[in-house]
């Protein structure tokens, strides 16, 4: 489902050039719920960026879905990120002026569904997530832990191949953190692969397979390595 | 997507009111001032007559000073005199043709309580009204042998006839001009060229005459010429007749020809006219007679004042500078909004969607812009209109067409505005916005 071998990122100014990634190989299986952990600065939010085509790489190959991203236009990697992956962010970037409705329904819009069918993936995505009876309510009339509910029903619409969260709760307190890690255990158990980039090492360990990153590499492999290889490309 | 797009600018509109206002403010200044100007230059070059423009022509003929042109390099009088316009109108060559000149008089209502008020009264002949084709409301113009014996008729404005008249069909009824009775023959509806071409020297853009009346009371009347009279030599003798034959200048004189034939016979007849003359020991100067269409005319005598395009190129620099504000204004927004652009990046929205999404914005503050610069273009021309008065008439007015003009200029420009604003926020970096929330 994704696949990355040896990709390498480099940032660079004028004067510095930064390694964020190297030989960075990774693969994801339909179904995981993959936790990324690692200390500032280790790449795991670049490797996040690439997976999700917000980023690009500079060498490896990195496969989605068994196609090859490397020379792919805006649009086609616009279609794509529509298409197959639901982001959660830390800080849940919901847009302030639209209500829960209309926020679940921005990736929709992009995908020119009938109103219909965006009507019935928004209702089912906040019934999910448990807020179907606050649709029409603002993001700033929620609590935290509710906007995040939000934000992981606005990545479900789209029906993703995949869920890519960074740090989805960086910004919530221990029992609201809890209830979102409980939500995407069931979100994944009912079939919807997650890959979770958190430093939240007990949150890790509730994932199904846990990745440790340093200096832009993979550094300790799954605990589940008879199932997942990182090199398997 | 077009009306997710414009429910999207509306949100973005209200979400920075102060902003979103400064920007409108700024490009409706902008265009309230290229509008005023617009406006008046638009009115001042429109062809104020399109189905007749090129089938009517002035006359000019050069009978001015041997020893130096009428006006440099080498143009001839812009009006005729007296003579030459009489004789070119019962040479009668063309197919119609009138003389023409301005004149005043005092009216004397008949009605007790109106007050005599002095009328502005254009003397023609009956060919006039079959030349520039004012809208008759009763009656028509005079006879042939109106303008031939100079009998007391008259046309009125329909603004004479409501002061006179209160409006009811006043055609038999006679009215007081110099102690004399002068018949009603025929009552104009609303009619305002513009510009007045007919008679550019004593203002394009005057109001038209309250009535109109037959050339040939200019002589037997010894009525009044209102306007300049040039002279490059004193008359030949004293008195009103001498006068009248002198080589002044004060006449205009108009000729409908129909097609270019018509337009080169008249013309050898204009030569031949001037040739004969000569014999007479007139015209001194070489043949240098002209026919202008009413455009023709127009630019000949520069009716579109230079100064007017001056201020037009001014108002445009001035709408420049708003517009480089509103540019500066957008980036600012637009700059705030990376957050938003970068999570719409994110789940989906190709740098085109976003393109489109900011250039609809534009346009929304464009059309609010535009609806405040013709405000402001009404007011400013109100404004001119109150600074110029009758010299203006009827041109500090916008209409449909403008109104229309000004809102398409008004989003053209806050497209163009928006566009390097637009094209910035589209190139924001997803990745780093996104994380910094």
């Amino acid at each position: 489902m994704l696949t990355m071998h040896n990709v390498s990122k480099v940032f660079r100014t004028d004067t510095v050039e930064t390694t964020a990634l190297q030989s960075f190989s990774l693969q994801v299986n339909e179904g995981d719920f993959v936790a990324v952990t690692g200390p500032s600065g280790s790449g795991k939010t670049t490797f996040l960026n690439i997976a999700g085509l917000l980023e690009s790489f500079d060498d490896g190959e990195y496969k989605l879905d068994g196609h090859s991203v490397k020379n792919l236009n805006d649009k086609a990697l616009s279609q794509l990120r529509n298409q197959k992956i639901g982001f959660i962010f830390q800080s849940f970037n919901l847009i302030p002026d639209l209500n829960l409705f209309d926020n679940v329904d921005v990736p929709l819009r992009y995908r020119k569904l009938n109103k219909a069918e965006r009507k019935q993936r928004i209702e089912h995505s906040l019934e999910v997530v448990g807020l179907a009876n606050r649709m029409k309510h603002l993001p700033s009339q929620l609590s935290g832990g509710q906007q995040q509910r939000v934000a992981i029903a606005r990545a479900l619409a789209g029906d993703p191949l995949f869920l890519l969260a960074d740090e989805p709760t960086g910004n919530l307190d221990s029992k609201m953190a809890d209830s979102v890690m409980s939500l995407l255990e069931d979100i994944n158990k009912a079939g919807t692969t997650i890959v979770m980039v958190t430093h939240d090492l007990a949150q890790a360990e509730r994932a199904q397979r846990h990745i440790q990153v340093l200096d832009g590499k993979v550094t300790e492999q799954d605990k589940q390595a008879a199932v997942v290889s990182p090199l398997r490309a | 997507m077009f009306f997710y797009y414009c429910r999207l600018a509306w949100l973005s509109i209200r979400r920075n009111p102060v902003l979103s206002t400064l920007m409108m403010a700024a490009i409706a200044l902008g265009i309230g001032a290229a509008m005023t100007t617009l406006t008046i230059n638009y009115l001042m070059s429109a062809n104020p007559i399109p189905g007749k423009s090129e089938q009517l022509f002035y006359v000019q003929l050069d009978s001015w000073d041997p020893n130096q042109p009428y006006a440099e390099p080498n143009e001839p009088p812009d009006q005729l005199t007296y003579r030459d316009a009489t004789n070119l109108k019962e040479a009668r060559q063309a197919k119609l043709q009138a003389a023409m000149t301005q004149s005043a008089a005092v009216i004397e209502p008949k009605e007790l309580g109106k007050k005599p008020f002095m009328a502005y009264l254009r003397l023609t002949h009956n060919d006039f009204f079959e030349l520039f084709e004012p809208p008759f409301l009763y009656g028509q113009g005079w006879s042939d042998e109106a303008d031939k014996s100079g009998r007391l008729t008259i046309v009125l404005s329909k603004k004479t006839n409501d002061e006179l008249f209160d409006g009811a069909n006043s055609v038999g009824e006679t009215i007081t001009m110099m102690d004399r009775e002068f018949e009603v023959v025929g009552v104009l509806d609303e009619w305002q060229l513009k510009p007045r071409f007919y008679d550019v020297t004593t203002g394009a853009f005057n109001s038209m005459e309250h009535g109109y009346v037959p050339f040939k009371l200019r002589e037997t009347l010894e009525m009044p010429n209102s306007g300049n009279t040039n002279c490059w030599k004193s008359p030949d003798g004293e008195g009103f007749q001498a006068f009248l034959q002198s080589e002044c200048i004060n006449y205009q004189f108009w000729v409908q020809l129909d097609d270019a034939d018509a337009e080169q016979d008249y013309m050898s007849f204009l030569n031949a006219y001037v040739e004969q003359q000569k014999q007479l020991g007139r015209f001194p100067r070489p043949l240098n007679n002209r026919l202008s269409d009413v455009m023709e005319w127009m630019e000949n005598q520069q009716v579109v004042d230079d100064d007017a395009q001056v201020m037009f190129y001014l108002a445009l620099m001035f709408l420049l500078v708003c517009l480089l504000n509103t540019v500066g204004l957008l980036l600012t927004k637009f700059v705030s909004k990376s957050g938003e652009i970068a999570l719409r990046r994110a789940v989906g929205a190709s740098r085109a969607d976003l393109y489109w999404q900011h250039l609809v914005e534009s346009a929304l503050i464009g059309v609010g812009g535009g609806a405040g610069g013709l405000i402001l273009a009404w007011l400013g021309l109100q404004g001119i209109k109150s600074l110029y008065g009758d010299n203006l008439a009827g041109l500090a007015e916008l209409d449909l067409t403008l109104v229309a003009i000004g809102i398409v200029l008004a989003i053209v420009s806050s497209l163009l505005a928006g566009a390097y604003p637009t094209w910035r926020a589209c190139r924001i970096p997803p990745a780093s916005q996104l994380k910094t929330q």
